[in-house]
Formats: C-alpha cells, structure tokens, sequence
C-alpha cells in the first residue's frame, strides 16, 4: 500500500506534509531545519504539491504567518530549530490561545551561546509552558508518522491545540533510513476536512484575541489545561486508528520496550532511546531485569503511564537531553512530580542529564550508567539523585 | 473651514462602522478613520492590529466596538498575520474579503519594519494602513521613530527629539509596490477615495494616515482635526499617491506647491504643548525638510 524509500528524518517530513497538502507553508532556513523547507519548495515548485509557501524574511513571521492561515481555514505548517524556535517564541503562545490548530516540526539545535549546530533537547523543552502538543519521534518514520498524525490531533475539537513534532538534527535530520510513504488518498480520506472551532474569513464579524478581563483570559488558560488532559485520550485513539489503516502502531503517549516485566525502568526522549533499548538488551543477557519506557509526547504529560509502568519498579533512571538551570532535567521533574500524585512511597530515582549541545552517548554510556544505578540500588545503597554526566 | 465642500458626500452611513462602546480618548483621531476605511470597504474587512491604541481602542472582549472581523496580533506581526490570511483566503478562493493591516508607528515604522518590508517585497494581498499618531501613545507618548524633531515626548522629556522624523511612505516606494499613498484624518474624502483605489489593485497597498493625538501632542480634543488639516496647510504633510513611478499630488495638497500659499509653520506648531520648547533653530530645520520634502516629491510629478 504504501511506497518505501530512503529517507532523512527532514525529508520524512516533508513527505508527511506533502501527504497532507496544507494549504499554506511558511517558513524560513535555519540549520539543520532547513532541508525540510527546501524539500517542499520543491515539491510546491514543481507542482507536486498543491499548497502556498510564503517566503517569509523571519521564524517570527513564519508562526505568524501560518497563524494568519490557519485562522482562515487553512492547514498550516512550519519547521524551525534553535534560535529560529526562540524568535517565533511570542507567537508560539499566541497560537495555542487562539485555540488554532497547525503544525510545526522542531529539528532539535542546542541554543546559543556559544554558536553550536549540534543537537540536544533545549530549544523543545523551552516551549514546555506555551499550550502545544508537544510529540518527539525516535527515528524518520516514527518522524513522518507523527507529522501527519498531529494534524489529526490538533484538529480534534476535544484538542483543537497547536501540535509540535520535535527530532534532533543531524542524528535523524540528516540521516537516511528506509521510510514507508502511505498511500496520499488515504492520509487525506483519514485527516477529512480542516475542523477548528472558528473561522476568519470575512463572515460574520468576530474578534480574536483582544483585550480581555482577568477572568475570562483565565478562562482561556483553563480551557488550554482541560483540553491538554482530553488530548491523551485522543492521542491513543489517533495512534490505533493511524496503525489500523497504516500498519504502524507506537502505544500512544509513551513506547513501553521490555517494561512489563521489568524491575527498573529507564526514561528517554528522541533517538537516543534507540540506543537505551540497545544497553537494555545487554543488559537482559546479563539478567538485569531493565525496560525503557520513551516519552513519545511530553504535553501532555503521561504521569499515568509512567506510573503504570514504574510505579511498582525498584527505581526508575531518567535521562534529560536538556537543564532547567538551578533544578534538574525537565523529565526528570515531571516525572518524580508524577509519580508523587500516585504515592507516597516513591522507588529509587536518579536523573542523569547528558548529551549537551550534542555530545554523543552511545549504548555503551547507557549500560554503564544503568548497571550502576541497578546496582547501586540492588545494594541497598542511595543511587544519586542528580549527575550531570560529561564524556570529559 | 476653508475647505470647499464636496459636491458627493460619502455614500455611506459612517454610524454603521463604529459601534457605541468603544474606549477612545475624547478627540481620538482612530475612530475617524476606521469610519473612512469601513465607507471605502464595506463590512467585509478583516482588520489585522498589533499592539497599539486601536488593540484598546475597540473595547475589551467579547465584544467590539468595530463592525468589522478584528484580529489582534503581536507587536511586530501584523503584516505577517495578514499575509497568512491573505493567501488563505486566495487559496479558499474567497475573493470578496479585504485583508487590513492596521498599524500605528511604533508596529510599522519601529518593531513591525521588517515584518512591513517583508510582505511588501512578497507583494502580498492586503492593504497596510499606517495610523501616525507620531509616538508611542499606548504606553504613554514615548517617542517612536516617527516622533518629529523637536517633540516633547516621555523619553524625550527635556530637549525633545533629536532627530528627524522617518519617511515610512518613501521606504515603501522604494519597494516597488504597486500602491503607496499619504491621507489625513482631516480629508476623508481624500482618504476615501485612495481606500477606493486600493481596493481595486491587486497585491501590497501602504497608505500613511497623518493622526494628530490630543494627548500626546498636547492640544484641546476638540481640535483633532483642525490640527491635521493645519498639517496639510502648513506643508508639512503632503498627501499624494504614488503608482508606477510617478507620483500624483492629492487636491488638498496641490496649493501648498506653491510655498507662498502654505501657512506658516509656526501656526501648527504653537498649536500644540510637546512643541513648547521648540528652539529657533530647529524650527529652521523643520523648515528646511520641508522643502526638501517638496523638493523630491516634485522630482517624482
């Protein structure tokens, strides 16, 4: 049904996008987003793709660009990374509280300064507050996968929410893999038409966004929170009904790989969760009971799933590709604040914050890092609570 | 009064426009030209408005004293938010739908240049109106690159502006677009018909609203208009159109061509409490941009 090439996680996007025919892109270039926006104005170029790609002289009015589209009854979408993410960071939020659903791809870059290309989660997890879906895929079809499923999800008048996709750059931007490419028809037919819960188009006078009194702007916040809670329900049901029709099912908000059974658990984000799998098998084979539970959306947050996973764990090991300076790894957090909702007797934690601007950890840095933290606790001793882990 | 009195009056209905509720200051000059702009276009507008004295203006939420859609954005996205809607609307093949940005000096000569320059180069479908109250009045006249030479603002509040005033209307020419004009709240027969003519071009339209602010500038509410028609007079606002090249000089504006007709700027300037401390000298060189600003509109007749 579907049609398999070679593919970079950029690329895969661009293929999800133009599966989807928004009728309008914007964007503007920054490393390592931008083969994503060449790719699709290529394809807008040669007539492949159907849609409307202003060029816009900044990230800032990209998103609002794709803002004004979206407002008329478009689908929209936009890629960014890094500094690109930080300068549209105004509108970020503006979209989530007109409740106007659009997508953006998140190529991960560390954030400056100093001047590094290279990826972490920073740029991602500095939009944790502003009311976006927030997905991370692990490799290029879970990539295209979730790009064309946020559509599905932001538009769903439980959600009606902005989506972003986030991969880290050059670890999936730049690398290719095989991809399956399904059939344009069926995305289409699945996706229906553009749902949103108003339109600017000229009809019947409304306003958008204007002054408004504490309560009622209040209101709005709280509107955003309810609907974050009823997008988990909505995201498992996109997720069944995506591998019903396409054949490729993840489990919703979070992945669980050999944590039914499993005595400690490891919690990962993005590609690097491949490689935490990886250490996980040595360390089976060396009968460490040990099982990666990956976070595949982190708004909303899924403290259910991590309790149903971990909550009868010994411990639970968390990597965080990104610092909140003076606390811990944000996933971390959430986490142990999580699993606080659930109990008062809390299993063995330990946050390992690594792999800054890019600094490569392989399988070999996860088995070590969670023997140790298994082993320490096997021991009955206290394993730490907070390392910043560096390859030097 | 001087002014002659148009055979044709606006065949509209200007209450229409604006509806009771709104949150101006006594002698705002923005409800003037809102009116003007719904006469031109119809009820069939979606104004786009960054942050400005219109974001207030039109009244809080739910409601708003515009009848017209109303769209707020950030400061610097207003013509951005416009392009996205405009190209929507083309793609969704609604063709009757005007796309208004509208923007005061701080969103357009300031925060928003970039964001203006960018969809003028795209030539996207909107027209931009620039209301030019010369200063940031919505945090409380502080001055804006827009502020004249020699006004008293907050953050210009002993020696006034140091520097000129920036030419908005001739940045936009030099981005080829296929429309650029000046207007007056005080003519908004003028105003109505460059709307008119706006509205039949197809692409990026800019016209720059001379907007006189009782507050900021210091004079009685009562004379907002008077004021922005002493502009004219005086010279010191030209309205004209600019297409393909050439510019054309708008009718209130084509006495003062000849500088023996203009009445003299002092007029204008006395009027008006940020101007108090104005010194002889610079008096001189507002005089002196003056010509030169006739000088290179002659230069493009």
């Amino acid at each position: 049904m579907g049609v398999r090439k070679a593919l970079t996680g950029n690329h895969a996007i661009s293929y999800a996008v133009k599966l989807v025919r928004p009728e309008v892109i914007a964007a503007y270039p920054i490393t390592p987003q931008t083969s994503i926006v060449e790719k699709l104005s290529e394809m807008v170029e040669s007539g492949e793709l159907d849609s409307t790609m202003i060029r816009v002289e900044s990230e800032h009015s990209a998103l609002a660009a794709c803002y004004g589209a979206a407002l008329a009854g478009a689908r929209a979408f936009t890629a960014t990374s890094s500094q690109g993410l930080l300068y549209m960071h105004e509108v970020v939020h503006w979209v989530s509280r007109a409740r106007i659903p659009m997508v953006m791809a998140i190529v991960s870059r560390t954030i400056n300064t100093p001047w590094n290309i290279w990826p972490d989660h920073s740029d991602f997890m500095d939009q944790r507050d502003a009311g976006w879906i927030m997905a991370y895929a692990m490799d290029n079809q879970e990539a295209l996968d979730l790009t064309i499923q946020a559509f599905k999800i932001g538009e769903d008048p439980e959600v009606y929410l902005p989506v972003m996709v986030g991969i880290e750059g050059f670890i999936l931007g730049h690398t290719t893999m095989p991809v399956e490419i399904p059939d344009e028809e069926l995305v289409r037919e699945w996706l229906g038409p553009r749902r949103q819960p108003y339109v600017v188009d000229g009809g019947s006078p409304i306003g958008v966004g204007g002054l408004t009194m504490p309560e009622e702007t209040e209101d709005i916040f709280h509107g955003i929170q309810e609907s974050m809670e009823a997008a988990k329900k909505v995201i498992e049901r996109v997720d069944k009904e995506y591998g019903r029709l396409f054949g490729r099912s993840y489990g919703g908000l979070t992945q669980c790989y050999r944590c039914e059974d499993a005595d400690y658990i490891a919690v990962a984000m993005g590609a690097w969760s491949g490689d935490l799998m990886e250490a996980v098998n040595t360390l089976r084979d060396q009968g460490y009971r040990v099982g990666v539970v990956r976070i595949r959306f982190y708004r909303p947050f899924p403290h259910e799933e991590l309790w149903r996973y971990s909550g009868r764990a010994k411990g639970v090991i968390v990597f965080d590709r990104s610092i909140s300076f003076g606390g811990w790894g944000p996933i971390f957090t959430d986490l142990v604040t999580g699993l606080a909702a659930y109990t008062d007797k809390l299993p063995a934690l330990s946050n390992i914050v690594t792999g800054i601007a890019g600094v490569n950890i392989t399988s070999e840095d996860f088995e070590k890092l969670v023997k140790r933290f298994v082993e320490t606790v096997e021991k009955g001793g206290k394993p730490v609570f907070f390392e910043w882990f560096k390859k030097r | 009064m001087s002014q002659p009195r148009p055979k044709q009056p606006i065949p509209y209905n200007m209450r229409d426009a604006f509806l009771p509720g709104d949150a101006a200051c006594s002698g705002c000059p923005i409800p003037m030209g809102w009116k003007t702009v719904h006469a031109a276009l119809g009820g069939k507008v979606i104004y786009v408005i960054p942050a400005c004295c219109s974001s207030v203006v039109v009244g809080t939420s739910p409601g708003h004293s515009l009848n017209a859609t109303v769209v707020h954005v950030p400061f610097a996205a207003a013509a951005s938010v416009a392009s996205g809607i405009a190209e929507a609307l083309e793609k969704r093949g609604i063709t009757d739908v005007h796309v208004v940005a509208w923007a005061g000096d701080g969103g357009t000569a300031d925060i928003g240049l970039a964001t203006l320059s960018g969809a003028a180069e795209r030539n996207n479908n909107m027209i931009y109106i620039m209301y030019d109250n010369e200063a940031y009045m919505n945090t409380g006249i502080q001055r804006s690159s827009s502020t004249p030479r020699g006004a008293w603002t907050t953050t210009t509040p002993v020696a006034g502006k140091a520097e000129q005033k920036k030419d908005v209307a001739k940045i936009m020419i030099a981005h080829n677009i296929p429309y650029v004009a000046t207007a007056s709240i005080a003519y908004p027969h003028d105003f109505y018909s460059k709307l008119q003519r706006a509205k039949s071009i197809k692409g990026f339209k800019f016209i720059h609203l001379h907007a006189p602010c009782p507050v900021g500038w210091r004079f009685e509410p009562q004379y907002t208009v008077k004021m922005a028609r002493l502009a004219v007079e005086t010279g010191l606002w030209v309205l004209y159109e600019y297409q393909n090249g050439k510019i054309t000089l708008s009718g209130p504006s084509r006495p003062y061509m000849d500088p023996s007709k203009r009445k003299p700027i002092e007029e204008y300037i006395k009027m008006q409490g940020r101007f108090r401390n104005i010194t002889q000298e610079i008096l001189e060189e507002i005089r002196k941009s003056v010509e030169l600003n006739w000088e290179w509109i002659r230069k493009f007749m």
